[in-house]
C-alpha cells in the first residue's frame, strides 16, 4: 500500500489577532454596544478569534462613511484612477495569497488545495478583470456615460467567503459605487484581512466598509434607508425576505440564491471524465456550492457502469484536515449546517432511497460528513427537491433526452446544469431547453471572471461576472 | 481500492478473428474528453508526497526502473556497466534495491545476460525493427526470436502505427499475436508510440487492441519521437488496463517511457497508479518506468532522505 504521509500547510503565515473590530471609514473600530461573537475552526472547533458584532448604530456609521466617500471621493474620481486602486488590490491579493488561502481554510474548513488552487486565483482574477472595466464603462453597452448607483449593501455567504466578497466588491468599485459588506458570521476572517489589504493599498477611507455580525446585522444593513443597492448571495428563504423588505423602495436588488442542479450523463459520454465531473460537481467544497450538481441524471443503459466507476472513484477521496495538501474533502462549515445535512440524508433513507458512502474515517472533533450518494431516488423525494448544501448526491435515471430535460427542469431552482455527451448537437439542443443560468458541457463548476453567472426562477436574478455583472452596479 | 466488478467476465478472444468485430468493439469504447483527462492528470500532480511516503515511493520507483540504453553507440562495455549498476544502483548503500530490468538492443543482450545471470533483474530487449517497426513481419519475428534466444526474458515491441492509423486493426492485432508467439515464455511489452497516435481516443483503442492480442504490458513510447510519456496518456492507459481486468479477469502492466527524468515526475506517476488502478499495480511486475537518467535522480533524492545531505551528481555513476 502507498500511504501518503501528512503534508500540512503551515499556519505560521497567518497572523491571527485575538479580536477584530469593525472596518468603518478606513479604520478598525469597536462596535458601539460592544457585542461580539466567536469564529471557530470547523475542523477542530478551536476558537480562532473574537469578532465584533455590528448593531444598528454601527451600520448607520458604516453607511454614512460609504455615503461620504461616494459623494466626495470615489464617485467623482476618474475611472482610470479607480482602476489603479483595484489593480493594486489585485496585486496585493496575489502577493498575500498563501496567507489568505490558509486563513480561508482555517475559518471555512475547505481543503487548502481548493483555497490555494481555486478560490484565491479566482479572487485575484476578479479584481484584475473589473479593474480593466473601470475606465471603459462607456463601452460596456450601458450608454456612453453610465453612472454608478451610490452606496451598495452587500451580504455574502460562508461557502466561498473571499471569492463572494470579490464578486461583490470588484464590480461595485469599478463602476464607482462604495460598499458596506457583511460577511457570514461563521467566516468573517478573510474579509477582515481584505480590509487590511484595502488599508495597505491606500484605498480612500469609506470606499469599503466591513460590518461583521449575523442575521440582525444583515437586516439592519439591507433595510437601511441610506442604501441605494442591495446585493445578496445566500439561501432562497433569506433572499425572499430581502426582496420583500426592498419592495417599494428605490433600492436596486440582485439575488443569487439556492440551486438543485442536474448533472446529466448520456450513454455516449466520456465516462471517466464524466465521473470526475460528477465528483467535482458535488464533492467540491464539501458540496457547499449553490451551483453544485446535486442531482445526477444518468441514462439508464449506462447507469450501472457509471455508478460502479463513481463508487470506485469516491473510495479515493481523502477526507480530513483541511490544511493537509492532500485533502480532497474538508470539514462541514458549521454545526447547524451539519445538522441540516444529517436531517435531509436521514429523510432520504426514510423515504426509501439507498444510501452509500465509501469507508472513511472521520476525525473525532469538528464537523464532518462522509461523501454520500443516494440511489433509487425519485423526483418526489425530499433529497431530489431540497437543497442539501452538503456532500450528498441524489442519483436518478432517465431514458430519453426529453425525459432528461423534463426532470432537470422540474425544480423551483435554476442556477446551473451539466451535460455529458460526445454529441455536440445534443449539447446545443439540451442547452436551449434547460432553464438554468449556467449550462456546463463536459465539465462542471468552471468559473471565470469574464463569464456571467446567475439564476433562473427561485435561484435569483441579476448576473455577476463579465460585462453583465456591471449592470447591477450602474444606473441603467 | 481495486475494481469490484459485478458484471460477468467476458470472453473477448473471438474479436480478433474479424476486422469488423474488432473495429466495432474498439470504436464502441467510451471516448476520452481531452480537457477532462488533462485536468485530472494535473490535479493528481498536485499531491504532496513527503517524508516516509517519499522514501517508500523512491524505493518503489527504483525497483520499477527499466534501466535503458538504446543508442547506436552502445558497446559491450557500456551495457555491462549498466547491468552492474542495475544490480547495485548505489554501491555505497546495500539497502538500496535493484532496478526492475535492463533494456537494450538485441545485439547487446548476450553481454547483459552474462552480468545478470542468477539475479532477479529482468533483461528486456527491444525488437520488431525498433523504433520504427518498418520492416517485413518475418524480419520482426526473427528479431524477436533472436533476442529471446540470446537471453532476453522481456520483449518490447512496437506496433505498426501506419496500419493502426489507417484503420487496419486486424493487421496490427495479427502482428502482436505473432510476436507474442515468437516470444515464447518471454513477457511481451507492446509499445503504442502514443506520440504518433494524436488523440487520447486512439491511445485507448490501441491499448485495448494490444491487450486483446495478448500483450503482457502496454508501453507509451520508444523514446525516439518528440513526444514521449505524458501523465494524461498514462492515465488513459491505466484506465484501459483497469477496465480490461474488470472485463476479462486478466491483469496487464503499464510502462511509461521517455522523458521521465526526475524523482518528482516519477512520484506523480506513482500517485496516478495508486489513485487510478490501486495497489495491485504498485509493483514492478505491473508498472515500470522506461528511463535512463531517472535512476540517478532517484538515488540522489534517496541519499538526501537517508543522510540529510544532498550530494552532487559526481557521487553517482554516469552511464
Amino acid at each position: 500500500m502507498f500511504e501518503y504521509a501528512p503534508a500540512p500547510e503551515s499556519r505560521s503565515v497567518v497572523d491571527l489577532k485575538p479580536s477584530y473590530g469593525l472596518f468603518i471609514d478606513g479604520k478598525f473600530v469597536d462596535p458601539t454596544d460592544g457585542g461580539s461573537f466567536k469564529s471557530i475552526n470547523p475542523a477542530s472547533e478551536e476558537v480562532l478569534a473574537e469578532i465584533a458584532e455590528a448593531g444598528a448604530q454601527d451600520v448607520e456609521r458604516a453607511v454614512s462613511a460609504a455615503r461620504k466617500a461616494y459623494d466626495k471621493v470615489w464617485g467623482p474620481m476618474p475611472g482610470r484612477d479607480r482602476a489603479k486602486y483595484l489593480y493594486r488590490i489585485a496585486r496585493l491579493i496575489q502577493e498575500r495569497s498563501r496567507e489568505l488561502a490558509v486563513l480561508e481554510s482555517l475559518d471555512n474548513g475547505k481543503p487548502i488545495r481548493e483555497s490555494r488552487d481555486v478560490d484565491l486565483p479566482l479572487v485575484a482574477a476578479h479584481f484584475f478583470y473589473y479593474a480593466g472595466w473601470a475606465d471603459k464603462l462607456g463601452h460596456a453597452g450601458f450608454g456612453s456615460n453610465p453612472q454608478p448607483i451610490g452606496v451598495a449593501a452587500q451580504v455574502i455567504p460562508w461557502n466561498f467567503p473571499l471569492l463572494m466578497l470579490a464578486w461583490k466588491i470588484a464590480p461595485a468599485l469599478a463602476a464607482g459605487n462604495t460598499v458596506v459588506l457583511k460577511p457570514a458570521e461563521t467566516t468573517p476572517l478573510t474579509a477582515l484581512l481584505f480590509a487590511e489589504i484595502c488599508q495597505q493599498a491606500d484605498l480612500p477611507a469609506g470606499v469599503v466598509n466591513i460590518v461583521t455580525g449575523a442575521g440582525d446585522t444583515g437586516r439592519a444593513l439591507v433595510e437601511h434607508p441610506g442604501v441605494d443597492k442591495v446585493a445578496f448571495t445566500g439561501s432562497t428563504e433569506v433572499g425572499r425576505a430581502i426582496a420583500r423588505s426592498v419592495a417599494g423602495t428605490r433600492k436596486k436588488l440582485t439575488l443569487e440564491l439556492g440551486g438543485k442542479a442536474a448533472n446529466i450523463v448520456f450513454d455516449d459520454a466520456p465516462i471517466d471524465q464524466a465521473v470526475e465531473g460528477i465528483v467535482n460537481g458535488i464533492f467540491f467544497n464539501q458540496g457547499h456550492v449553490c451551483c453544485a450538481g446535486s442531482r445526477l441524471l444518468v441514462q439508464e443503459n449506462v447507469a450501472d457502469r457509471v455508478l460502479e466507476s463513481l463508487k470506485r472513484r469516491m473510495a479515493h477521496l481523502r477526507v480530513g484536515d483541511p490544511l493537509d495538501k492532500n485533502t480532497d474533502v474538508g470539514a462541514i462549515n458549521s454545526a447547524a449546517q451539519l445538522e441540516r445535512i444529517r436531517e435531509l440524508s436521514d429523510a432520504g433513507s426514510a423515504e426509501g432511497a439507498e444510501r452509500w458512502s465509501p469507508p472513511c474515517e472521520l476525525p473525532d472533533r469538528g464537523f464532518w460528513f462522509a461523501p454520500t450518494i443516494f440511489t433509487g431516488v425519485t423526483q418526489a423525494h425530499r433529497i431530489a427537491r431540497e437543497e442539501i448544501f452538503g456532500p450528498v448526491l441524489s442519483v436518478l435515471t432517465f431514458r430519453t433526452p426529453a425525459e432528461a430535460v423534463e426532470k432537470a427542469n422540474n425544480t423551483p431552482y435554476g442556477l446551473s446544469a451539466g451535460i455529458w455527451t460526445d454529441k455536440g448537437s445534443r449539447i446545443l439542443w439540451m442547452a436551449d431547453r434547460l432553464r438554468a443560468g449556467v449550462v456546463w458541457a463536459n465539465t462542471f463548476n468552471k468559473f471565470d471572471p469574464t463569464s456571467p453567472f446567475g439564476g433562473y426562477k427561485e435561484s435569483g436574478y441579476g448576473r455577476e461576472g463579465g460585462r453583465h455583472g456591471l449592470e447591477g452596479y450602474l444606473n441603467v | 481500492m481495486t475494481a469490484t466488478t459485478t458484471s460477468a467476465r467476458s470472453d473477448l478472444s473471438e474479436l480478433g478473428r474479424s476486422e469488423t468485430a474488432l473495429r466495432t468493439f474498439l470504436h464502441g469504447l467510451p471516448g476520452v474528453d481531452q480537457v477532462g483527462a488533462e485536468q485530472r492528470a494535473a490535479q493528481l500532480g498536485t499531491r504532496s508526497i513527503k517524508t516516509t511516503a517519499k522514501a517508500q515511493a523512491i524505493d518503489l520507483a527504483i525497483r520499477m526502473v527499466d534501466l535503458t540504453t538504446l543508442e547506436g553507440a552502445d558497446t559491450p562495455g557500456k551495457v555491462r556497466a549498466l547491468a552492474a549498476k542495475a544490480l547495485r544502483p548505489d554501491p555505497a548503500d546495500p539497502s538500496c534495491p535493484h532496478v526492475g530490468a535492463v533494456c537494450v538492443y538485441p545485439a547487446m543482450v548476450p553481454y547483459v545476460a552474462e552480468v545478470l545471470r542468477g539475479s532477479a533483474v529482468h533483461l528486456a530487449s527491444v525488437a520488431t525493427a525498433f523504433p520504427s517497426g518498418q520492416a517485413p513481419l518475418e524480419i520482426k519475428l526473427a528479431d524477436t526470436r533472436a533476442a529471446v534466444a540470446a537471453g532476453a526474458d522481456e520483449i518490447d515491441m512496437v506496433i505498426n502505427r501506419g496500419a493502426f492509423l489507417a484503420g487496419r486493426y486486424s493487421e496490427v492485432y495479427d502482428e502482436i499475436v505473432a510476436t507474442k508467439e515468437a516470444c515464447g515464455d518471454a513477457h511481451l511489452k507492446v509499445i503504442l508510440e502514443t506520440g504518433e497516435l494524436a488523440t487520447y481516443d486512439n491511445v485507448r483503442r490501441a491499448s485495448w487492441l494490444a491487450m486483446l492480442a495478448g500483450g503482457d504490458f502496454i508501453k507509451t513510447s520508444t523514446g525516439k519521437v518528440p513526444v514521449a510519456a505524458t501523465l494524461p496518456v498514462t492515465l488513459v492507459m491505466l484506465e484501459a488496463v483497469r477496465d480490461f481486468r474488470a472485463a476479462t479477469g486478466r491483469q496487464v502492466g503499464v510502462k511509461p517511457a521517455g522523458g521521465i527524468k526526475t524523482t518528482k515526475d516519477a512520484i506523480k506517476y506513482l500517485v496516478m497508479v495508486n489513485e487510478t488502478v490501486g495497489a495491485d499495480w504498485l509493483d514492478p511486475d505491473w508498472f515500470r518506468f522506461g528511463a535512463s537518467s531517472l535512476l540517478n535522480d532517484l538515488l540522489m533524492q534517496r541519499t538526501k532522505l537517508t543522510t540529510g545531505v544532498y550530494s552532487g551528481p559526481d557521487y553517482f555513476t554516469l552511464d
